[in-house]
This record gives C-alpha cells, structure tokens and sequence, in this order.
C-alpha cells in the first residue's frame, strides 16, 4: 500500500535539476565569479559528491539549492514540500536543547503534535543509535555523536532531497567510515537523494553513485562519472582507491592551472 | 556488526569524560577565599582603629558596628527601610528591565534605529548616574519620581546594550541550522536569536541591576528629606547625627543587598553556562 502511492515524479524527474545557475559575489569591479554556468542532475534516490578544490563554490551550491542564497541566474528546481534538509559540517546544534529537543525543534516548528512528535524523535534516534542519549546536552557528547544527532535532526525534515557540506570533515577517521556505513543504510532505507559536498577524494569515491568534478575560481562541471563499484564498499578497497587516484590527478591539474 | 563499533566508540569517547568533585568541596574551594578575604578587611579595619589615625568617633571599631548591626536587625527602623528601598528598587528595576528588552530588540532590528541611537545608549551608559539628580529634581522636584527617572536612565542603556549585543553575536551558522529547519520570522526569534542571546541578556540585567541600585542608593541620598526611613536617608541622618556605628551599619546592609541580588544573577548566569557547556570544569 505504502509502495502505491509514492508520487509518480519520483520516477520520472530528477530530484535535484540545476540548469546555468551562475552565482556572482558583490558588484562592480569587486564582483567575483563563483559558479559559473552549472549544469547538474541529482536523480531519485541518488548519491551525487561534489569534489573540489578551494574556491569552487561548493558551499555557496549548497546554500543555493537549500533556498538559503539566491542564484545571480539561472534554474533551480527541487522536489519535495519545503526547502531541501541541509546538514553542515559543523553539528550547529543549539546547545540549549537536550539531544531529544534538538532533533525534535524542526517537527515542532512545523506543527507535529507533542504525543507524535516523541513518537518521531525517537524512532529517529534510534536510528542513529543514539536512543540512550535523548536527555544529554550536545556538550556531553563526542564530535561523532553530535554529528549523528545532526543527522537525526536533519532527516526529521522529512525531505526527500539531502543536501551535506563536508558534514564529515572534522571526524576522525575511524568515525568517518562507520558514519559513511550508517549514511549509506539511511539513505537507502529512506530513498533520499543526496548532494555531498566534500574535499576528501576517497569519501566521494566510497559513497556516491556519481562524482562531479568542479573547478575553482570560478566553479563549473569539468569532469563526471558514475561509480559502478558494487556495494557494501569500504573506503580501503583497492576499487574505490584506484578512482580517487584518478580524480585526484585531475584535482591537482585544475589547481595546478592556478599557480601558472 | 557495525552497530556495536559504533555504541564501542561512543562509551569510550564518553568515559573520559566522567568524573566531579562532591557538592561540598565545590562549596569549601569556592567560600573560603571570600571568608579570609573578609577577615583580612576586618583586620585592617581593626588595625587601623588601634593606631588611632581618626577619632572613635568618626571610624568606629567593627566591634561597636557589629553590635549596632545586631541592635538595629531587632528593631523595626532597619526592616522599614529596607521595605521601602526595596520596594523602589524592584519597580525602578523592573521598569527599566521591560524598556531595556524592547529598546534593545528595536535596536538590534530596526537598522535606522541602530544608526540613529545605537552609539548614543553606550555613551549614556557612561554618564554618571549622580549627574542625572539635579535635572531630574528640576523636572519632579524632590519627589520618588525624580528617583525612578534616574534609575529608569542608570539601568536601561544597559539591558538593551544586553540585548543588542546577545542579538548580534548569535552565530551564523545556528541561523542558518534554524532557518533551514524551518524557522521563519518570530519563530526564529522564539526558538535560536533568544535562546542564543540569552546569556548576554543576563549579563545586561545583571549589569543594569548593579546602576540600578546605585542610581537608587544616589537618589535616596540627595532626594532623602522625604525618605522618612529609606536606606540612603538613613545614611544622611546618621551623619547628621554623627552616629559612625548607625552609618556605617547602614552601609554594611547595602552592600549586602547588592551582593545578594549579584549572586543571584551570578547563579542563573552559571546555570545556563552549565547547561551550555561553555563552563570551564577546571575554574570556578
């Protein structure tokens, strides 16, 4: 029943469509190109990572499609009700609210009723695994832990589309792969399509469907390629690190072309 | 599988954590410093009166204090004026604390308003409360209206500076966190810009009480005459009369009140910075 009626766009339209979105910063002779012209399809249900040097515009793309900027032109079109779920790579949690009322404040400020939101927080925590946790504050917690709680409160958004900025760059690596191991499991179990951003080659390599490849100064498409690597992956595996080699020669040429 | 990695992880990023001192030691580490301090005034006090430098009865003895203090707790003339100071320090306070708040939120809201009188709150701060009176008995002659005008123009600037600056240090990306999980307009006012400004809003009170009673305490002094028994008339009467022991008790009750109603706002402030966890375990 639940499988009837998902909504037929799913199938059908990208989830994410970016058509020549070009981003400028200030005006006049300070004005600086930030994106130029940037085409992009995220499809349904999948995992798009974005690599890139500094300066390629990666945070300001995320900031866009999360309606939280506005591009100088070009066409934006995502699906779902509201703004697409954006995770940062700092947990940003209010560190007035316990764990429980963090992930809980987005379903309050739209409205879910007290009773069904416990329901919600915690089924949402338990999919972190973090149900035992509902009742610290964010201080008493790790840098991993605050993250998943982010997470929690960012999937309680409900939105089909999830967009993350480096959302695992200050972890340590041991946490960064069982986080990518959780990530991968929520994203398949709920569907979402995702746009990740990151600076780590071999993150990309270890999650996405599909990489893109910006440029820097100012950001464009050079460079994309779905992953065939079948799944479960591991961030060790011979596969995922022959592709992050590749990509990472071509990072260090577009860098390259900066320094001449 | 990974599940039990994870759980792994987390208790032992958390056991490093554990560990604080019982209630009572905190309480010994944290008094003693203050009650030696104390005892070391008295001492120099005592000193001071031994060597005779002034006569008995221009700088009594803390002896002689202390028991004009233990006199006047029993009698009804203290109590009297506590009742009426603190019944004007409460309404002048609590006045200034509702123009602080919406003075301070139109400021931090209204760019106009910020350019036009943003710069001119701070400088009103600094405008000694005392040079207030003489305008003030001007305008509501020797009355408790001049007294709540000046405490009104001590402790106000304050609190909205409170406000202003707890609205403008919310961190960005808590704004943004709110945003997009769906705070708009007054939400984001209720649920991340009060809840994030709320420490420099306590500061703010906490700083607007302290020109509140000193404002108070200036204006029972020069406005005193009506007083009948307010703390700082009894301060006029007392030198008037040349009786040390009665001032300088009077005195001694004064700064107690303020350092009681200091501790309060010191305590709500470590609350919620306990709560934040933005408490140093190792000071304080």
């Amino acid at each position: 029943m639940t499988a009837a009626v998902l909504p037929q766009r799913a199938t059908t339209a990208a989830a994410i469509a970016l058509n020549g979105i070009t981003k400028v910063h200030g005006r006049g002779s300070a004005a600086v190109l930030a994106l130029d012209g940037l085409t992009l399809d995220v499809g349904p249900g999948e995992f798009v990572c974005i690599v890139g040097a500094s300066g390629c515009g990666k945070s300001t793309l995320l900031s866009i499609v999360a309606g939280l900027d506005r591009a100088t032109s070009g066409d934006l079109h995502v699906i779902g009700d509201g703004p697409p779920a954006l995770m940062f790579q700092e947990p940003a949690l209010f560190p007035w609210l316990t764990v429980a009322g963090n992930v809980g404040l987005p379903l309050r400020l739209h409205g879910v009723p007290r009773p069904e939101r416990k329901d919600r927080v915690a089924e949402l925590l338990a999919a972190v695994h973090l149900e035992e946790f509902a009742k610290r504050r964010p201080h008493e917690l790790s840098g991993g832990m605050r993250q998943r709680v982010a997470l929690a409160r960012t999937l309680a958004l409900h939105s089909p589309v999830l967009l993350m900025d480096e959302p695992f760059g200050a972890l340590d690596a041991m946490t960064r792969d069982l986080l990518h191991d959780e990530l991968e499991r929520l994203c398949r179990q709920r569907g979402l399509s995702v746009l990740f951003v990151t600076h780590n080659v071999r993150e990309a390599a270890r999650l996405g469907d599909r990489l893109v490849l910006l440029s820097s100064r100012p950001g464009r498409v050079i460079h994309q390629r779905t992953i065939e690597i079948a799944r479960p992956r591991r961030i060790d595996s011979p596969q995922v690190s022959a592709i992050a080699a590749e990509v990472t020669d071509r990072l260090r040429s577009e860098v390259g072309r900066h320094g001449r | 599988m990974a599940v039990d990695t994870i759980q792994g992880l987390d208790a032992l990023e958390l056991a490093a954590r554990a560990g604080d001192r019982s209630p009572a030691r905190r309480f010994w580490s944290a008094s003693w410093p203050k009650v030696a301090a104390l005892a070391l005034a008295v001492g120099i006090w005592q000193a001071v009166v031994w060597l005779k430098i002034k006569p008995e009865y221009a700088l009594p003895s803390p002896l002689a204090v202390g028991k004009e203090l233990w006199r006047q707790a029993h009698g009804s003339q203290l109590w009297e004026g506590l009742a009426i100071t603190g019944r004007r320090a409460a309404v002048g306070y609590a006045a200034s604390v509702v123009f602080g708040l919406v003075l301070g939120l139109a400021v931090a809201r209204i760019k106009v308003l910020r350019a036009a009188i943003g710069s001119m709150i701070t400088s009103l701060q600094t405008m000694p409360s005392i040079a207030w009176f003489p305008l003030a008995i001007l305008l509501f002659q020797l009355s408790e209206q001049a007294i709540f005008f000046v405490v009104l123009l001590g402790a106000t600037p304050s609190i909205a500076n409170g406000v202003i600056s707890g609205v403008d240090y919310v961190p960005p990306l808590l704004l943004r966190a709110g945003r997009n999980l769906g705070a708009r307009n007054l939400a984001l006012y209720r649920h991340v810009i009060a809840p994030a400004a709320l420490p420099a809003i306590v500061a703010g009170l906490k700083q607007g009480w302290a020109f509140a009673w000193r404002s108070l305490m200036a204006g029972e002094l020069i406005v005193g005459g009506l007083g009948h028994t307010a703390l700082g008339a009894q301060l006029t009467y007392a030198r008037e009369l040349t009786d040390a022991p009665w001032l300088m008790s009077t005195m001694i009750v004064i700064l107690a009140v303020g350092l009681v109603v200091d501790a309060l706002f010191g305590a709500a402030d470590r609350a919620i910075r306990t709560r934040w966890g933005v408490l140093d375990p190792a000071g304080a």
